[in-house]
């Protein structure tokens, strides 16, 4: 026990300021107050891989890491669609995964807010929508709010991309 | 560089009368490919296995423009040997109503990629003990097969069709299924679990992938070297460097081009530097599954430090883009050298100080040793990759076993766990991170002066490819033909996963259902990797 003390005091917050950046300072300022006054304080994630390599799911996790600490705007991730607000959908939308894409979007509660997130859930990225086993982007399979593009997008990217969202509420 | 031809396993084969057909369109000769007539393909994995070789893959493609009957379709299978590296075979199919003989009795590992070729080719295995359907879920027409030519690769598809997944079941009382998945509670890749339990224990649990294949053989297709390295670094997105590697290199040994010394030095950096970021998270996450969120959120600091380096560095978080055919596209300068070295240890050691904080936890300690075992017997008869072969008494290491170049001048030291559980799986990728970061060290003390990239040239058509490459999760298994004008004309490319996945069903009978998540990020196998 004494070991985990003395990690978490030396290594202390390592969380970024918002102050940090002047880019970071004012999105976070404009979550915190939109996730207050639309979504009671707490903005609920359901991350879909539709049919992505893995590198986006990465990114995502890293949002959630100390640096970034998604959490503290209020934002947390959930394994039921019934209790999110908002799918994160990453990949192009495989043959095989299309149907359990459009499951989850109908068991999502109001306001159902989607973000495409990365090249591929943007526009199928590398593996094309000239393929057998891709069933499209995917705006082709569900209505799209936002997209964020990369490959994979950056931690600030993705925060920036859920805040859009949220902002269209 | 230039490895002695490799004749080993044809004097074998020749031993016991399989006549064998040297083809000399194949690189690198020092893991050759021979024909063999279909009548001798189980008996040559017969033989391979009495001779203790592990089955590295098997795959299908169809004849091109150059070969004798255009219209044939080839089986190949790859077997590795300790000490006598990697020999392919291939054999002829009818193109009318191919069929082949399985091998599934001699190598249990090869049952899914007899079913990944009969989706795809629509090549009857004959005697297959597991005849359903693999990548091709249930709404896929049966007659549709992607790989051959004339199939239409252009969405939308066929008609669809209904049916049902045969899983396995138990028709005892008191025996309940749990499904779970494909879109699991975590922000992870898709796959379905089916588990049947009894009270608290698990009695069986079956894997159903595939869900997300992307048609990444048929998408490498008529694509340049360049372009096909694009979509290999996306084969899976966290095993971007060593995918890339293996796809490059296979490309490479095809056509004979010789990757310069610098080259190798920076690409086994980088390899070595993936394999640590995804050690270090998977330790982390191993352990939130068990409620010890500290190791989680320390790990991930720790990750979040390299990525942030090699964005610095390499201009990619995750390094991918950064390989070219012919060597790498960032050099490292003295800076870079310096920032490297410096981060590398200071993880390295801080890694030191949370496995001391992990080991001295009785509550994390209490959950994974013992849990999820995988004997020895088992780990060999799978012929287990990775770390998770090493925690299961079994070692192949291609950076030992092939020693491609920088590996050639290193000595790597491979840990040699024993008792396959969560623990020793845990253990072998802590002691992993220690030898990769004194591996790094070496390599940037060592880093040999010279270009980073040779003039890529693509080989003639016709000829293919092979190389295999240890990354983080094992050995990775490509293979390349070249069509015409330097475009790719067939590929493919084994994930570890394929094989490892095998090992998850096994190691998780009789553990408890909540136990289940620490022996599954224990194990953290690729979706993607294994779909394509």
């Amino acid at each position: 026990m004494l070991g985990i003390l003395r990690q978490i005091t030396r290594i202390g917050t390592i969380t970024e300021p918002l102050a940090a950046s002047d880019q970071f300072k004012v999105m976070g300022k404009r979550l915190e107050s939109v996730i207050r006054n639309h979504f009671a304080g707490s903005l609920t994630i359901r991350a879909v891989d539709a049919g992505s390599c893995n590198g986006c799911e990465l990114e995502i996790h890293a949002t959630n890491n100390a640096y970034y600490d998604i959490e503290r705007f209020g934002i947390h991730f959930t394994a039921s669609p019934r209790f999110a607000d908002m799918l994160l959908v990453t990949g192009p939308v495989s043959v095989n995964m299309r149907k359990a894409l459009e499951m989850t979007y109908n068991a999502t509660s109001d306001p159902k807010l989607v973000v495409a997130m990365g090249d591929c859930a943007v526009n199928c990225g590398v593996f094309g929508r000239d393929n057998y086993a891709i069933a499209g982007a995917v705006s082709d399979i569900i209505p799209v709010d936002v997209v964020i593009h990369g490959c994979p997008p950056t931690p600030t990217d993705i925060i920036r991309g859920i805040l859009a969202a949220a902002e269209m509420r | 560089m230039t490895q002695p031809i490799n004749t080993w396993f044809v004097e074998h084969l020749g031993d016991c009368d399989i006549h064998s057909i040297w083809l000399n369109d194949h690189r690198p000769e020092h893991m050759p490919c021979l024909e063999i007539r279909r009548l001798d393909w189980a008996h040559a994995a017969c033989e391979a296995r009495r001779l203790g070789m592990r089955l590295v893959a098997l795959w299908g493609a169809e004849a091109g423009c150059h070969d004798r009957d255009a219209h044939a379709m080839y089986a190949y299978m790859a077997f590795a040997h300790p000490e006598h590296r990697h020999t392919l075979l291939r054999t002829p199919l009818a193109a009318e109503n191919p069929e082949l003989p399985s091998i599934s009795g001699h190598y249990i590992a090869a049952c899914r990629m007899e079913r990944h070729m009969q989706d795809m080719f629509g090549i009857h295995i004959t005697d297959i003990p597991d005849p359903r359907p693999w990548i091709k879920h249930e709404h896929w027409p049966r007659e549709a097969y992607p790989l051959r030519v004339d199939f239409d690769a252009r969405p939308p598809l066929l008609a669809e069709a209904h049916g049902d997944y045969d899983y396995v079941r138990s028709g005892s009382e008191g025996v309940y299924e749990i499904p779970v998945g494909p879109v699991h509670a975590g922000i992870i890749e898709p796959g379905h679990f089916r588990f049947l339990a009894v009270g608290e224990h698990i009695l069986n649990m079956e894997e159903r992938l595939g869900y997300v294949h992307k048609g990444i053989e048929r998408a490498m297709q008529s694509k340049s070297a360049e372009e096909g390295l694009k979509v290999a670094s996306r084969i899976s997105g966290d095993s971007t460097v060593a995918h890339a590697w293996a796809f490059a290199q296979a490309c490479e040994y095809a056509g004979q081009i010789d990757v310069p010394r610098r080259a190798s030095f920076i690409r086994a950096i980088l390899c070595e530097r993936e394999r640590i970021a995804n050690h270090i998270g998977d330790i982390g996450a191993v352990c939130n599954d068990a409620a010890f969120a500290f190791m989680l959120h320390q790990m991930h600091r720790l990750r979040e430090d390299m990525a942030r380096l090699h964005l610095e560095l390499f201009g990619h978080r995750l390094l991918m883009n950064t390989l070219i055919p012919g060597g790498v596209l960032v050099d490292l300068g003295e800076r870079a050298i310096g920032l490297l070295r410096e981060q590398t240890l200071a993880i390295a050691n801080e890694v030191e100080h949370l496995r001391a904080i992990y080991a001295d936890h009785p509550s994390i300690q209490g959950r994974v040793i013992g849990s999820g075992m995988v004997p020895v017997e088992d780990a060999q008869d799978i012929g287990l990759l990775g770390y998770v072969g090493r925690a299961s008494g079994h070692y192949p290491d291609e950076r030992i076993e092939e020693a491609y170049a920088p590996y050639d001048e290193l000595e790597v030291n491979v840990p040699q766990g024993k008792l396959g559980d969560v623990a020793t799986r845990v253990w072998v990728r802590f002691e992993e991170i220690a030898e990769s970061s004194r591996l790094i060290s070496e390599l940037l003390e060592k880093m040999p002066e010279g270009p980073i990239v040779a003039n890529w040239l693509p080989p003639e058509p016709g000829v293919s490819g092979f190389a295999a490459i240890e990354g983080w999760r094992g050995e990775i298994a490509a293979w390349v033909r070249f069509g015409e004008g330097g475009q790719i004309d067939r590929c493919f490319v084994r994930d570890p996963s394929v094989i490892n996945w095998l090992g998850l069903e096994l190691a998780v009978r009789e553990v408890p259902v909540p136990d289940f998540p620490l022996n599954n990020k224990s194990f953290n196998c690729s979706y993607s990797g294994n779909d394509l």
